[in-house]
């Protein structure tokens, strides 16, 4: 499995970038000629990730969250999103779908249910104080067909 | 994202167009609520026709509104999502609030 090319971004933890964010992502996988779905899901997937980020990590106040990025000659991205915000004192609690912190601000609690849901392998790290990292894999067959 | 809101005699329709994440959502849910509060509609129709992208925060936008709307007695609906809009809401447990095809032609 060989690199075939990759993408890091470091944007500020702010609303508005969730579409910079998901536009840059599915512009990087684009060339892996994925389908209209991939893309789709691959959107939804950082969108979850990086809302996450700056809701729950940041708590709505300034940092930074970088996304790395990383295509093989195989057809698989690669997504790795971190911020070095609070952190998640219980990640498998986190990771319940319907669970959230934030329900008055109508948070449904489903942003890892997502990411799961439309990736094909999501593993999440973090410690608090420190920050979250949020690795996704998603296997774009589009291509290969 | 813009709001279209369409009000008749026992419903109200809110036609979504454009992006729906977190950061649009919150517009979204201000410009309804306005107008659900004045109206209380027996039945509040978020129509997802032009919905062109939708993460969680969709499911916060409908389940949000179907909470002001119980409060008053009435209820919400979800018309036309697209194939993508409604994967998430079927993951969300919600399918059984989007309108049937027949309903939707009229």
């Amino acid at each position: 499995m060989k690199t075939v090319n990759k993408m890091k971004m470091i944007i500020p933890a702010m609303s508005k970038n969730e579409a910079l964010a998901r536009s840059c992502i599915a512009a990087f996988a684009a060339q892996a000629d994925p389908t209209v779905e991939e893309l789709s899901d691959i959107r939804s997937a950082v969108c979850e990730a990086v809302t996450n980020a700056i809701v729950h990590g940041y708590r709505d106040k300034a940092g930074d969250i970088t996304l790395t990025l990383k295509l093989t000659d195989d057809g698989c991205l690669y997504i790795k999103i971190a911020d070095k915000g609070c952190g998640i004192e219980d990640v498998e609690k986190a990771m319940e779908p319907l669970y959230t912190t934030a329900p008055e601000e109508e948070r449904a609690g489903l942003g890892f249910a997502v990411m799961e849901a439309f990736t094909d392998s999501l593993k999440v790290t973090s410690k608090v104080g420190k920050g979250t990292c949020v690795t996704m894999k998603k296997r774009l067959i589009g291509k290969y067909e | 994202m813009t709001v279209e809101i369409t009000v008749g005699e026992e419903f109200l329709t809110a036609a979504l167009s454009g992006e729906l994440d977190h950061h649009t959502a919150a517009k979204a849910r201000e410009l309804i609520d306005a107008r659900l509060e004045r109206h209380t509609p027996k039945l509040c129709i978020l129509d997802f026709s032009r919905v062109s992208f939708m993460d969680s925060s969709g499911i916060g936008l409908i389940l949000g509104r179907q909470r002001a709307a119980e409060l008053y007695g009435g209820k919400v609906m979800i018309k036309n999502p697209s194939r993508y809009a409604e994967k998430i809401i079927k993951l969300a447990g919600l399918g059984a609030m989007i309108l049937p095809e027949k309903i939707k032609m009229q």
